[in-house]
């Protein structure tokens, strides 16, 4: 029969599942996705949350989505998907936008009764046509009934039983793409390694799944994914909040340095705490402070007592650590402060992604207060922005703000586990056994402007650091009015250096092209498949994307000033734009913004460029 | 520890010393400094710790690594040090604005951890630095710069926080006392835990003689009582007056009248968990019943810093792993070969 299956061939699929917040849609998109990466295919995925808890089940506001893209050439988790698992009216009628014109959605209809549809405030009995939904294929699968029927010999509860339907789902949708069961049987086993009842029932509801696909395959129409050779090496699949937790215990391994944070549970940048909480064999040392500002405080600490020392947040904590960072700047010690972006001001949207901080990580903080800012640009791109930002701290004797964003906390891909050889030397600026005799703590590098640490216990090099302004040469404290010119250049001065410590910036795309898109942090993914696509379309389009932003890197200049037109796109009202017109006289950059809480659309932003190139 | 003897001159630093002539806070400085030297731990071991105020610049005067912070978060920053390098003997030195209005939290939460630092805090009922507002221990109805028709709010009793936040270590100083004083710092410093000294303190600009009532030398011997660990509760200028239990009150009584002896008086017993008995004495005011100074609470419990390494060192026992590649390869991989 499998002659009659239609087939299509594809270099890429976006699959969104999507159900009650307790129907484990998660777990099964995560699954397909490590399935998919593991036999080669790029994987990129985004989990969409409810902003409750534990809404009511059944209701718009317990809909739980996990939206995965697979295949090559894979940047983001896909503007649409070709594939919708919903798992009951809520999540058809909060998803069925998220589809393109002519996807498979798979629903469990034992989910659409009269009162399922009541709850999803749908006021007829069709929900597709009230949907309007038309040349899409829906497969209806009574996914319970045969789950239910499954699982009637097994002894566990009716509760148990139900359960188990996001593994009926996970294995249709494993058929549909042609996927080895046998990996996800691996993933599940690991999963429930404490529980083998549920282990067991979940396994046989997996290929009752698949089964259920093969059997009704002659009217759905099924997938088969391009997979691309990659490097030799293990992989895993990661998200940005882990790969940033991951890039401070490597750079703390290549330092020689403990790690330290300081944190306090902010959304959507918790998961770094709870990674490194647990990473105890690894010697972390975690406080759980009573609030942000003691999350940064504890972390100066343990910074001037010569650790790694970081802190996390989102916005609102990176408002209250401002004095605190301060502080690190004045006292000139090494610090990371990693802020994962959110929608703002206030509380604004704390599940939702958002570039809105920019301006507060640059100038956020009163006097002349240079620190370091950084932005990562991909889930996996976190491990190496976080040892870089690590790295700075480190050798520069200054507090490194660590950019990232709710989409890239979030979302993950295919990692391959670094070889920490590959990576470069941690080398702090310590002081050394000659230094003794008249050292003073504000005596610093001549060339980098960089003072020299003397860690707490050693002998002879005893000193006091504090945030009033010191004397250049006694580092005693002044108010001497030329001195602290001196000191403000100085502490800018040792920040510029570290433009020569960064990569140069480089030029994505068709090199010779009539526009420049510029972006920066965690949009690179959505721009460099708009720009991808318009190349492979004939069109002129680069690009330059930023990871460091001060300093910035130091062909910017050159390389902004050569295209004819340069648009800066950000999920913010424009400021990076406006950092960059002001670090370069006269310069004539356009503008794409956007601040819905939400990352751009590729297809927005070819249809943006491609208005933009047509314009004189 | 090493088996050099310190002395004071060990831990001054070079600083010329910026407070007011007759501050409260020299004498402190110097206390503290014979404090150290008694301690024994090396200035290079030895780190101090401060937020902002008059007595936060303590830490330029001392030869010791120091850190004079920002307002309030002193604390915090302590803890950070010492979670970090357990091996370091850490002080911190803060007033009674630093540590009770915007380090308040900091400061009930250091207590209620119980990580291992020396707590002076330095109460003057008065914010100095800011040239004379009234603080969290001002007195109610309190004429500042700030009240100019007196303040209408209750104060703090630091002693009710330390308890409120389940200290183990509570003791009280005067800084016209300084044998005293300088006992009581040695103490805390011995003593495992959040350590909390208040060390009533004169601030002879803004706020002279506000300790006057039980410093004063005529009447202290009889408006004071200095506990010590073990002995009667006796004081007054003929040391005959002592403390008993009257109910749930103490109370005054003097020994050879109405057939009261010595047995009769109450033994202190700083080391009971309990905190029925060192919160009645620590809330004695001077003025029905006598100021309570000394040791007032010192109980043994396991320590912060101690059991975050505990508990690093547990873990490492269980896991085999010890580089991010191991850790990373005992997961959820797969090999491209």
């Amino acid at each position: 029969m499998a002659e009659k299956t239609k087939i299509k061939e594809l270099e890429k699929v976006v699959v969104r599942f999507s159900g009650d917040s307790g129907d484990g849609m998660q777990l099964a998109g995560n699954i397909f996705s490590n399935l998919s990466a593991s036999i080669g295919n790029e994987i990129s995925t985004f989990p969409d949350y409810p902003a409750e808890i534990r809404a009511p089940q059944g209701t718009l506001s317990g809909v739980s989505g996990f939206q995965v893209h697979i295949g090559k050439g894979v940047y983001t988790p896909g503007d649409k998907a070709d594939v919708l698992v919903a798992m009951n009216p809520a999540a058809l009628k909060t998803n069925v936008k998220f589809c393109k014109p002519n996807a498979v959605i798979i629903t469990d209809e034992d989910s659409f009764t009269k009162s399922d549809l009541e709850k999803a405030a749908f006021t007829t009995d069709n929900p597709f046509e009230e949907l309007n939904i038309t040349g899409m294929q829906i497969v209806p699968v009574p996914i319970t009934t045969m789950v239910k029927a499954s699982l009637s010999d097994s002894g566990l509860d009716n509760k148990a039983v139900v359960r188990c339907k996001n593994m009926f789902a996970l294995g249709l949708v494993c058929w549909l793409f042609n996927r080895p069961i046998e990996h996800a049987a691996h993933l599940l086993k690991n999963k429930f390694a404490k529980k083998p009842a549920i282990y067991e029932a979940n396994l046989k509801v997996m290929n009752d799944g698949y089964n259920y696909g093969h059997n009704i395959h002659a009217t759905v129409s099924a997938y088969r994914i391009e997979t691309m050779p990659t490097q030799k090496g293990f992989y895993t699949d990661i998200n940005g909040n882990k790969a940033t937790a991951l890039g401070l215990i490597a750079a703390s391994e290549k330092s020689g340095l403990p790690l330290f944070l300081g944190s306090y549970p902010i959304t959507p940048a918790t998961d770094i705490l709870h990674e490194l909480a647990a990473r105890k064999e690894l010697g972390v040392k975690v406080v759980q402070a009573e609030d942000e500002i003691a999350g940064v405080c504890t972390a100066i600490g343990a910074s001037f007592a010569g650790h790694l020392a970081a802190t996390s947040t989102s916005g609102p904590g990176l408002a209250l650590k401002s004095e605190a960072i301060g502080l690190a700047v004045m006292a000139e010690l090494p610090l990371v402060v990693i802020d994962v972006q959110r929608g703002g001001p206030s509380t604004g949207l704390p599940t939702k992604t958002e570039q809105t901080d920019l301006l507060q990580a640059l100038y956020g903080r009163n006097g002349e207060c240079p620190a370091v800012v950084v932005a990562a640009s991909t889930p996996t791109n976190c491990f190496d922005m976080a040892f870089s930002a690590a790295k700075i701290a480190l050798e520069h004797m200054t507090p490194v703000i660590l950019l990232t964003d709710g989409f890239i906390a979030n979302g993950s891909s295919a990692w391959r586990i670094p070889e920490l050889e590959t990576y470069p030397e941690i080398k702090p600026n310590y002081v050394t056994e000659d230094m003794k005799e008249g050292w003073r703590p504000y005596k610093r590098n001549a060339e980098t402007s960089v003072r020299y640490w003397a860690l707490p216990g050693m002998d002879g090099f005893m000193h006091r650091l504090g945030g009033l302004e010191k004397d250049n040469v006694t580092s005693a404290i002044s108010t001497d009015p030329v001195n602290h010119q001196k000191m403000v250049d100085l502490r800018q001065a040792k920040v510029d250096y570290i433009s020569n410590c960064i990569p140069e910036l480089k030029v994505l795309g068709d090199e010779d092209a009539d526009l420049l898109v510029v972006g920066w942090g965690g949009t690179y993914g959505h721009l460099y498949s708009a720009v991808e696509e318009m190349n492979r379309n004939g069109k002129k389009v680069a690009m330059a994307h930023f990871n460091y932003i001060n300093p910035l890197p130091k062909n910017t200049e050159e390389i902004l000033r050569k295209y004819k037109k340069v648009v800066v796109c950000e999920l913010n009202k424009g400021q990076f734009a406006s950092f960059l017109r002001s670090k370069m006289h006269g310069l004539d950059v356009l503008q794409y913004n956007k601040v819905q809480a939400q990352p751009f659309m590729v297809n927005e932003l070819v249809d943006h460029f491609t208005k933009l190139m047509e314009e004189k | 520890m090493s088996n050099i003897e310190y002395t004071a001159k060990d831990f001054k630093s070079d600083q010329y010393v910026r407070w007011c002539p007759g501050c409260g806070d020299h004498a402190v400085v110097n206390t503290l400094q014979k404090a150290m030297a008694e301690v024994g731990v090396a200035p290079h071991e030895t780190v101090v710790i401060s937020g902002i105020g008059c007595s936060s610049r303590l830490p330029y005067y001392m030869n010791t690594y120091g850190f004079h912070t920002i307002h309030g978060r002193a604390s915090a920053i302590a803890t950070g040090v010492k979670v970090a390098n357990p091996a370091l003997t850490v002080w911190q030195v803060t007033g009674d604005g630093d540590c009770l209005a915007i380090g308040g939290n900091h400061f009930i939460h250091a207590v209620r951890r119980n990580i291992d630092l020396n707590i002076m805090l330095l109460n003057n009922k008065i914010y100095g630095l800011t040239k004379g507002q009234y603080s969290p221990t001002s007195d109610k109805g309190a004429v500042t710069k700030s009240s100019p028709y007196g303040t209408v709010e209750e104060p703090f009793i630091p002693a009710e926080l330390v308890f409120g936040a389940r200290g183990n270590f509570f003791a009280r100083a005067i800084d016209v006392d300084l044998a005293t004083t300088k006992d009581i710092m040695v103490a805390a410093a011995k003593h495992k835990g959040a350590s909390v000294v208040e060390i009533l303190q004169n601030c002879v600009i803004f706020n002279d003689n506000i300790h006057k009532y039980v410093t004063d030398k005529e009447v202290r011997a009889d408006r004071t009582i200095v506990l010590k660990q073990g002995e009667k509760m006796i004081f007054g200028k003929n040391r005959d007056k002592g403390l008993v239990l009257d109910g749930m009150q103490l109370k005054v009584v003097t020994i050879g009248e109405n057939g009261v002896t010595l047995d009769d008086i109450l033994t202190h017993d700083a080391t009971t968990p309990d905190m029925f008995m060192h919160m009645r004495l620590a809330l004695m005011d001077g003025h029905s019943l006598p100021l309570a100074l000394g040791v007032i609470r010192s109980v043994e419990a396991p320590t912060y810093d101690q059991e975050v390494a505990e508990q690093i060192e547990s873990v490492k026992a269980r896991k085999k792993e010890r580089t991010l590649r191991e850790y990373l390869l005992s997961g959820d991989i797969w090999e491209v070969k």
